[in-house]
């Protein structure tokens, strides 16, 4: 961007079935990170490589990585005014089904299982009978993207800080909901600037990333630590060591 | 005719070749009792004073040269008078062919619509063409609303591409109506439709509803006036096109807020999807206020389809020509939603969606409801 160099050292292993919890200040790359995984258009990769089961995930367009099983959960969900948030999702769903050689949910199977999965995430239905995100609560565009989630059912999902702006109780429903998509062969990739979220979703790895690296691994514990002592002292063992 | 678009809508419907009325293609008498659909021609043997008092009073031959050519040249048209408090529940369709079969032919057709008080009902213009052959259309529509008249006009136009259209719509309108003048262009070379609504009573809302739609080398222009003549109207202007090819579109709307037209509420925008590098697009507002207590605003917009839709759309699976298809579709969409009829709403939306992805494979379902009717 500009010259800019945002990402400078990402080296991360994420097997199946794993959770790993992305941390890091505010403007250290998590976002990048989140949508040069997912073919975010206007980033140069200058280096490096990504394989996402057995494929150069970086040489598949955003809709092939989708319909290789992976999901980005938006920091800031787009708001798509005059698209109908259940025929869009039917579609991208059908879409995704046709490259898989499955076979194309019609309108009442599809119906039911938006019926099934809406209720792991306690949205009001009346919500997909509107455009896509348009006059969505900050809450419900999140609970929104989960549900999408749930839907589509992906082999890696990228949730980006789909923890902030929602309330408690939506917290812990949301939390639930993402939970119940862990599954053996199932990963995911949780962004979030707080340990809170990862009372929920218990991570097996947590990472720290600072100006673009990743600068600190460890187990859940690492979060814990993070809220406790914030990150200076990261930065400072890190000059200390330098 | 069976294939042609809103063929399968019931209700009346005159149909004219060449400017000439065609009675074999035409249905007349669905209406209720009272309600007059029919041609000029046969209006002036049973209508002659209804003609007298309005043809040609409203519509200003002095103002503009095609209307002048049209007070001399007119062939035939309709005159619809629907009286006071009648509804009619089908859309009554005008339907005028060019036949494209002599090299230059033109048309010159000229519509009378009378609405009484309290009356509600649709009118639909449809102009389409045949053949290769270069075609002329002038059209001149003059409707009359007394108040509180609920109706929708409008004017789809689809002539070919060797075809120059020219049309005006004259609307003066009454207390406490609610009108709505929507125009679709697709078709022609080069079209130019004059809109020129008067709002003549309190209370009184006016909506000036357009998508065009143009590709090649079309040029589609549109030319408001909305004249504020009374206090307390209300006027909106909403206005879309979608541009392809070396093709421009012309969006010129003037507001003219007569003195003493209080609490006046105008509101315009158009909006514009350029799709090719050499599509462009000129619009142009133009305030002319005579009052000192009233709102108007205005804006416009050119641009793109949005990187950040199109990037969402295709995170979850869609391919980039259907994430475009669908973006298009839903800014076309916002046009064709202000269209009350809900059967003449889904068959526009199942028109415009084939028009926009003749090759597509995604399927939006138009469920074809009976009436015309809002709620
Ligand atoms: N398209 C872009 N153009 C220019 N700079 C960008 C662009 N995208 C990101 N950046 C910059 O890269 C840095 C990392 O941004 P990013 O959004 O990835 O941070 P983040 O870790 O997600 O922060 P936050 O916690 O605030 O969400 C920031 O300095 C940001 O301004
Ligand atoms: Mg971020």
């Amino acid at each position: 961007m500009a010259g800019k160099a945002i990402l400078k050292g990402i080296s991360l292993t994420i097997g199946p079935g794993e959770v790993h919890a992305v941390m890091g200040p505010n403007g250290s790359g998590k976002s990048t990170l989140a949508a040069v995984l997912a073919g975010r258009e206007g980033y140069d990769i200058t280096a490096g490589e990504v394989r996402y089961l057995g494929q150069d995930l970086l040489d598949l367009d955003p809709e092939e990585r989708a319909r290789a099983g992976l999901f980005l959960a938006f920091q800031y969900p787009v708001e798509i005014p005059g698209v109908n948030s259940t025929y869009f999702l039917k579609s991208a769903l059908n879409e995704q089904r046709k490259h898989r050689g499955l076979a194309e949910l019609d309108a009442m199977e599809f119906l039911k299982l938006v019926k099934e999965k809406i209720k792991l995430l306690d949205l009001n239905e009346d919500l997909l009978k509107r455009a896509v995100n348009v006059g969505f609560s900050g809450g419900e565009k999140k609970r929104n993207e989960i549900f999408q989630m749930a839907v589509l059912d992906p082999t890696l999902a990228v949730l980006d800080e789909t923890d902030s702006g929602l309330d408690i109780d939506a917290l812990r429903v949301v939390s639930e909901g993402v939970n119940k998509l862990r599954g053996p062969g199932k990963a995911q990739l949780v962004i979030t600037h707080y340990q809170r979220l990862l009372n929920h979703i218990v991570p097996d790895y947590v990472h720290v990333l600072m100006e673009g690296r990743i600068v600190r691994s460890g187990g859940k514990e690492l979060a814990l630590e993070l809220e406790d002592r914030g990150y200076d002292w990261i930065s400072r063992e890190l000059q200390l060591a330098a | 005719m069976d294939t042609r678009p809103f063929a399968r809508l019931p209700g009346d419907r005159l149909v004219f070749l060449d400017g000439h009325f065609v009675p074999g293609l035409s249905r007349v008498g669905t209406g209720p009792e009272g309600c007059v659909v029919a041609s000029l021609g046969a209006a002036f043997q049973t209508h002659a004073g209804l003609l007298e008092k309005h043809l040609t009073r409203y519509a200003r031959g002095s103002a503009n040269p095609f209307t002048a050519l049209n007070d001399a040249y007119f062939t035939d048209g309709a005159l619809i008078h629907v009286p006071a408090g009648q509804v009619i529940e089908h859309p009554v369709q005008l339907v005028f062919v060019a036949s494209g079969e002599e090299e230059g032919r033109a048309q010159h057709v000229r519509n009378l619509i009378l609405a009484g008080a309290g009356s509600q009902f649709t009118v639909v213009e449809h102009y389409l063409g045949r053949g290769n052959a270069t075609t002329v259309t002038n059209a001149v529509t003059e409707l009359v609303a007394a108040e509180q008249v609920v109706m929708d006009h409008l004017k789809f136009q689809d002539e070919t591409r060797a075809a120059y259209h020219f049309a005006a719509v004259h609307a003066e309108l009454g207390r406490a109506s609610q009108v709505n003048l929507h125009s679709f262009a697709l078709g022609s070379r080069l079209s130019r439709h004059n809109i020129h609504t008067a709002l003549n009573g309190e209370g009184l809302e006016c909506v000036l509803n357009g998508l065009y739609l143009t590709d090649g080398d079309q040029l589609a222009d549109h030319y408001m006036v909305v004249e504020h003549a009374q206090p307390h109207t209300a006027s909106h202007e909403y206005f879309n096109g979608i541009l392809e090819g070396r093709s421009r579109g012309v969006f010129h709307g003037r507001i003219l807020v007569r003195p003493g037209a209080q609490k006046t509420d105008a509101k315009q925008t158009n909006k514009n999807l350029l799709l090719s590098d050499d599509a462009t697009v000129n619009t142009k507002p133009q305030l002319e206020i005579y009052a000192d207590d009233v709102k108007c605003t205005h804006g416009a917009t050119v641009g793109q389809l949005p990187p950040e839709q199109i990037f969402y759309l295709r995170s979850r699976g869609l391919p980039l020509d259907t994430a475009q298809r669908m973006l298009i579709h839903a800014f076309a969409g916002e046009i064709i939603d202000r269209v009350r009829c809900a059967p003449l709403r889904e068959e526009l939306d199942r028109l415009l969606w084939d028009r926009l992805e003749q090759d597509a494979q995604i399927q939006v379902g138009p469920h074809a409801s009976s009436s015309c009717r809002t709620n």
